[in-house]
């Protein structure tokens, strides 16, 4: 297991560098510097400027430095507005978290919940009605789903206002953000639950006389969810890169709504500072998913 | 013995109680009908017939094949048919017509109404026209084209990447194939769209594509897109195909090949390849929803096709900004991505139970 788990974190480790090195390379490929503003400064403004800020060093040094600022914690500063970038994620990531959240829990619940029920009543229409809608929501983009949403409860039926972000009326976001993982997690347990409730053991439980839904509850369940867990980490991720464009769609001042201006403002160190932010969010989940999952079921061979 | 008696009456003669030879008297001859239900009923079947007629036999799966030949009909047709083009305003009768925008589906302008009064034959617009005058119905004709197309062929792109690098590293094994797949897991766990979103900025300012009328026509984000999808996508299809050659390489088969001497190239496209076909091609099919997911989202945060070329996801996006007075323009692209996406996936699982080995009885 240590082996295991030493190797997980070395490859995390390796991702994360190579994230930074992509961002870093990639922005910096890009022509024209942080100073080439509107007003043409003079050339020794200019050289003060580029040795302040170590623009005047390689490139692989720049990275160096870089890489030493982010581990440090300071993300430098925003191309156009001239913020913090750190504090600006503080702020708006809490925003994001709190949607993230909230649309993790509940696709979590109800997917395992409508799975169970589809795999229980099989082949009847509670587990037809069910695999039709989960089948139709992982076909649907998540900006669709979310303006069809805001069309048909904020425009046609006037159920919820417009423009609510300051109410802090989160249904409809964290309802588009959920459905789709929702889906996958209900089509995931419902495979897992067939599988577990054809096994011996469950057999053996209704044959010594164990309660129907105790057999269900104590047994099946708690090893037809051990896949759910591998699909936290890119749930992590399909959430976060889904909130870029839920924010934007109900004006709600996250951190994903945030990427979204900085690529249409061309606000470079914004763009990295957010990029590596999110990517290391993503690969802790998925670092961790892994791990659980691991430690949860003992039949998977540790190599 | 009860057969004793019997034994007594036969014709024939008798040997010995105790021989094991035929009583005729007891057997009667086949009728023609008898006869006939001996004969092998079901023809001869090749892997391909099977797993045809078992599609065949899956409502789903057939009623996916004919959504997407009705959309790539509609796709080749359509221009063919309306006299509108994605990217121009209406003209009436040589004129342009600045009057027509945002009409409902099958209204007509006012000068067309005029127009028509004259005599004149103007072709209905089926999902009205947009804020710009353009004909709504050819835009989402040509979205879904550009649409299918890239779906398409990224999967083909990671298709092809995909089985060069798992075959190779599935079939030489040891140390090469260890540091193939470390590789294959340091690409599978970085995140994919925060990448295509940070290479579609820079390839946007640095790369020229004027001198090549292709790559301009589909601007530096789709081909950043082609780009990242060439070099992220195709690691899933390269541990699955991986995973393949590693079982079938074991056959006695690959090593009659080796032991005549054929050399791996020849092994792997003639013995190995063709035996793990089926399941490279579900999951290409399974990759174009996903491609198509991918480029209506980029479309979306204003990463997708160069204007004016539309684009599912750029349309829908569009459609937002007037989606209270006009919902009809969301709702047909929104329909389309549906439709196309569902049609692959429903169709990717069909060709899976039909085809995959492992599912086979």
């Amino acid at each position: 297991m240590t082996k295991y788990v030493v190797k997980r974190v070395l490859l995390a480790v390796v991702t994360l560098f190579l994230i930074c090195l992509i961002t870093f390379f990639a922005m910096n490929a890009i022509p024209g510097g942080p100073f080439n503003g509107e007003k043409a400064k003079s050339a020794a403004v200019m050289k003060v400027l580029n040795e302040r800020y170590n623009l005047d060093k390689p490139v692989i040094v720049q990275f160096g430095y870089y890489m030493k600022n982010l581990l440090h914690g300071d993300f430098g500063v925003s191309l156009k507005t001239g913020r913090d970038i750190r504090q600006t994620i503080n702020e708006s990531f809490a925003i994001s978290a709190r949607i993230g959240a909230m649309a993790m829990v509940i696709a979590i619940i109800v997917g395992i919940v409508l799975g169970s029920i589809a795999a229980l009543m099989r082949n009847k229409w509670p587990d037809r009605v069910i695999v039709f809608f989960a089948t139709l929501a992982t076909a649907m983009p998540s900006f669709v789903l979310a303006s069809l949403l805001l069309l048909l409860f904020c425009i046609k039926l006037k159920w919820i206002p417009v423009w609510s972000s300051t109410s802090h009326n989160y249904i409809l976001p964290v309802l588009s953000l959920s459905l789709y993982p929702m889906a996958y997690i209900t089509r995931l347990t419902k495979t897992s639950m067939l599988d577990v409730l054809g096994q011996d053991y469950i057999r053996t439980a209704r044959a010594k006389g164990v309660a129907g839904w105790k057999v269900i509850f104590k047994h099946a369940l708690r090893n037809a969810l051990i896949p759910v867990i591998t699909y936290v980490g890119p749930m992590t991720a399909s959430i976060l890169t889904g909130s870029l464009v839920i924010e934007k769609i109900f004006t709600i001042g996250g951190l994903g709504s945030k990427f979204v201006d900085c690529i249409t403002n061309r606000d470079y160190t914004m763009i990295m500072g957010t990029t590596i932010f999110l990517a290391t969010l993503m690969v802790i989940m998925n670092l961790l998913s892994d791990l659980v999952y691991k430690l949860v079921d003992p039949r998977i061979k540790l190599e | 013995m009860a057969t004793e008696n019997n034994v007594n009456d036969l014709p024939l003669p008798k040997k010995n109680p105790l021989s094991l030879q035929i009583d005729l008297s007891k057997f009667e001859k086949a009728t023609d009908e008898e006869k006939k239900q001996q004969d092998v009923m079901s023809e001869s079947t090749t892997f391909f017939k099977d797993g045809m007629r078992k599609l065949m036999k899956n409502p789903l799966a057939v009623g996916s094949i004919i959504v997407l030949i009705l959309i790539i009909l509609m796709m080749i047709v359509t221009p063919h048919v309306v006299p509108y083009t994605y990217s121009q305003i209406i003209t009436v009768d040589g004129k342009r017509d600045t009057g027509a925008k945002n009409l409902k589906p099958f209204q007509y302008s006012k000068m067309e109404q005029a127009y028509i009064a004259k005599g004149g034959k103007v072709f209905p617009h089926v999902m009205g026209t947009d804020e710009l005058s353009r004909d709504y119905f050819v835009r989402v004709v040509y979205g879904t084209r550009v649409s299918f197309m890239v779906g398409v062929f990224a999967s083909l792109i990671v298709g092809i990447i995909g089985v060069l690098y798992g075959s190779i590293s599935g079939y030489s094994g040891g140390k090469t194939d260890m540091i193939m797949m470390r590789i294959v897991d340091i690409i599978y766990s970085l995140p994919d769209l925060l990448v295509i979103i940070l290479l579609s900025v820079v390839f946007k300012e640095t790369l020229d594509f004027s001198k090549v009328p292709i790559l301009q026509k589909l601007g530096a984000n789709m081909v950043s897109m082609f780009l990242v999808f060439g070099l992220l996508y195709w690691v899933g299809m390269a541990r699955l195909v991986r995973g393949q050659i590693l079982t079938i390489k074991e056959n006695e088969y690959v090593l009659a090949a080796r032991a005549i001497g054929a050399r791996p190239n020849r092994i792997i496209w003639h013995h190995i390849l063709p035996n793990c076909i089926s399941v490279i091609i579900i999951s290409i099919a399974l990759e174009i929803p996903s491609a198509i997911f991918t480029e209506s989202y980029l479309s979306f945060i204003g990463l997708g096709v160069a204007l004016p070329m539309p684009s599912l996801g750029a349309l829908a996006s569009d459609a937002r900004s007037g989606m209270q007075s006009y919902p009809l323009k969301l709702v047909f692209p929104a329909l389309m991505i549906v439709l196309i996406v569902l049609a692959f996936n429903l169709l990717g699982d069909g060709l899976r139970d039909a085809f995959d080995p492992k599912l086979r009885k």
